[in-house]
């Protein structure tokens, strides 16, 4: 479904500040799999996002996704096949625009005459029959402008876009990060709701652990660009909070280790 | 009375390109400089059409000519990155021997006895006075681009051009190419822009290469001080917001020359003040408002 092929990317070579972000990394998805992403600040987990979806192009290795290179592939030309949902909600939607506005936009994705209504009767329709499964009442305001919601009304308006064209793949950024406890909640269960029934192949990065090894069917560790666990089946079931701390604090205690010696 | 209608007739045509500004400054939220450059080039196109006897072909040949300046600043803009205000400012330049070179090295052309649409439109509509017919006509073309871009800006395509002004990283997330949006945007704008630079070489009878300078400045004067009487609301109110604004621009720059408060020759810094006021009354007004407070928490820590 999606692999990814001994990529390297280095951030600003050949400076004082150079930084290696994505250190030989390869990584195989299977179709449906859903992958939990954990990892302390600069292991490179969004720079993974990043060379997915094309933001910035490898130095090296490749990236395929159901069987394309897609490689060199512009950031707007993977958007047909990736679902990407930003941590902060005011990137997921354009706010000067309706809700149904910002559903057609997402739900188009490249097809169709340019020429054709905005927002067809159809189309309007059917956003509001999605919507309303959510239970926020977003359906009876699909007239208002995006930018007059709240940031979990937000959010949950962007993971519906970024779901609605049936996406090969979705990338969800710490999405809840941003968002209040209770709507963070709401919004987890939307998500897992959407991701279910599609049975879209999903990425996930989050700070909770605890999320990390309920949700999903895989999860690995990131560190310095690379992976460092990478656990799913019976072996992810048996993993624990506290056993996956103390194996990230015992890493950590090895390197200090090393580095004391340097030192001395 | 003359001088209500005659700038009547000015506003609609003005308003065109008032219309071409909204896009690039409000829906686009990227000024567009290339406006002074693509103005005169649809006088230069129309005029000299008009002098061969074709001022119909010199309109659209004028449009289509503003289309391409437009669509020169925004491939400056995307695929080779350079600065919105300077790609606008490089087409600006560029244009004005393009300009020199419509005009055939000349820094005008007459339309004395040549035909064009104002006498045409005369000649077809026999029982009504000069600026009867005129302002049909002018009404009839302004009417036209406002129709055309409140059915354009309703489309799948008039939606991503706005989705991209709004919010470019949701746009890229939809899978839909910004820069190509932008250029074709931008593209459009200069168009109607050009438009009302031909239109009004054959309303005045002749085409000048100064016509352009400041023209953006009056645009922008014009979307602003329409937002000023309907504020800023959906785009199919902007638009029609900033037609009535240049309507108001004319009339108030017409009362004025008329009053001899101010010399012809002052319009241009007038328009350039109308634009520096209203665009600074956001910083002037949170300025004021700290002063307030300010005083407040000094008058409350003296009670104390």
């Amino acid at each position: 479904m999606l692999s990814i092929n001994n990529a390297v990317k280095v951030f600003q070579p050949g400076t004082s500040s150079e930084r290696t972000a994505l250190d030989d990394l390869s990584l195989e998805m299977g179709r449906g799999e859903f992958l939990t992403i954990i990892g302390s600040n600069g292991a490179g987990k969004s720079t993974l996002f990043n060379a997915i979806t094309g933001a910035f192009l490898l130095d090296r290795g490749s990236v395929t996704l159901g069987g394309r290179d897609i490689t060199w592939l512009p950031p707007h030309k993977r958007a047909f096949f990736i679902g990407y949902l930003f941590q902060d909600p005011m990137k997921g939607t354009a706010p000067g625009m309706t809700i149904e506005e910002n559903l057609s936009l997402a739900y188009s994705r490249g097809k169709r005459w340019p020429l054709r209504p905005g927002v067809s009767k159809g189309d309007a329709d059917f956003f509001r029959d999605r919507l309303e499964r959510f239970g926020m009442g977003l359906e009876d305001r699909m007239k208002t402008k995006a930018g007059m919601l709240s940031g979990g009304q937000r959010q949950v308006l962007a993971l519906l876009m970024s779901t609605v064209g049936n996406p090969e793949l979705l990338l969800l950024d710490e999405h809840t990060a941003a968002l209040d406890p209770a709507s963070a909640e709401q919004v987890t269960r939307i998500t897992l709701d959407l991701v279910g029934t599609q049975n879209i192949t999903t990425m996930m990065i989050t700070h909770n652990i605890h999320q990390a090894l309920n949700f999903g069917t895989r999860t690995i560790m990131m560190e310095e660009g690379r992976i460092i666990l990478d656990i799913r089946g019976a072996k992810r079931r048996e993993m624990t909070v506290s056993k996956l701390m103390d194996m990230y604090s015992q890493r950590r205690k090895r390197e200090l280790d090393n580095d004391r010696m340097l030192l001395i | 009375m003359n001088l209500l209608i005659g700038s009547l007739h000015l506003g609609l045509i003005y308003g065109l390109m008032a219309l071409g500004i909204y896009i690039t400054f409000r829906i686009l939220n990227t000024p567009d400089l290339t406006t002074d450059g693509s103005f005169t080039l649809g006088t230069a196109m129309s005029a000299s059409f008009a002098v061969m006897g074709m001022p119909v072909t010199g309109l659209v040949l004028g449009m289509l000519a503003g289309a391409a300046a437009g669509t020169v600043t925004g491939l400056l803009q995307t695929k080779l990155s350079i600065h919105p205000i300077l790609s606008g400012i490089l087409t600006m330049s560029g244009l004005y021997t393009v300009n020199l070179f419509v005009l055939g090295a000349r820094s005008n052309v007459s339309l004395l006895g040549s035909e064009h649409i104002f006498t045409r439109v005369s000649a077809a509509l026999p029982g009504l006075s000069k600026n009867s017919s005129r302002l049909i006509l002018a009404l009839a073309l302004c009417a036209l681009g406002y129709a055309a871009l409140v059915w354009f800006f309703r489309t799948h395509l008039g939606l991503c051009i706005r989705a991209v002004g709004d919010n470019d990283d949701m746009v890229r997330a939809s899978s839909i190419d910004v820069d190509r949006m932008r250029i074709i945007a931008t593209a459009m704008s200069n168009a109607l822009v050009a438009f009302s630079g031909a239109a009004a070489a054959q309303y005045q009878g002749f085409a000048d290469i100064g016509s352009g300078v400041g023209m953006m400045v009056v645009g922008l004067a014009s979307v602003i001080i329409g937002e000023v009487f309907f504020g800023r609301r959906s785009v199919t109110a902007g638009f029609l917001s900033a037609i009535f604004g240049s309507l108001a621009y004319r009339l108030v720059i017409a009362l004025a020359l008329k009053s001899s408060f101010f010399p012809a020759y002052a319009l241009k810094l007038v328009s350039a003040l109308i634009v520096a006021v209203a665009l600074s009354l956001p910083a002037v007004r949170d300025g004021l408002r700290i002063r307030k407070l300010r005083r407040k928490a000094f008058q409350n820590a003296l009670h104390k």
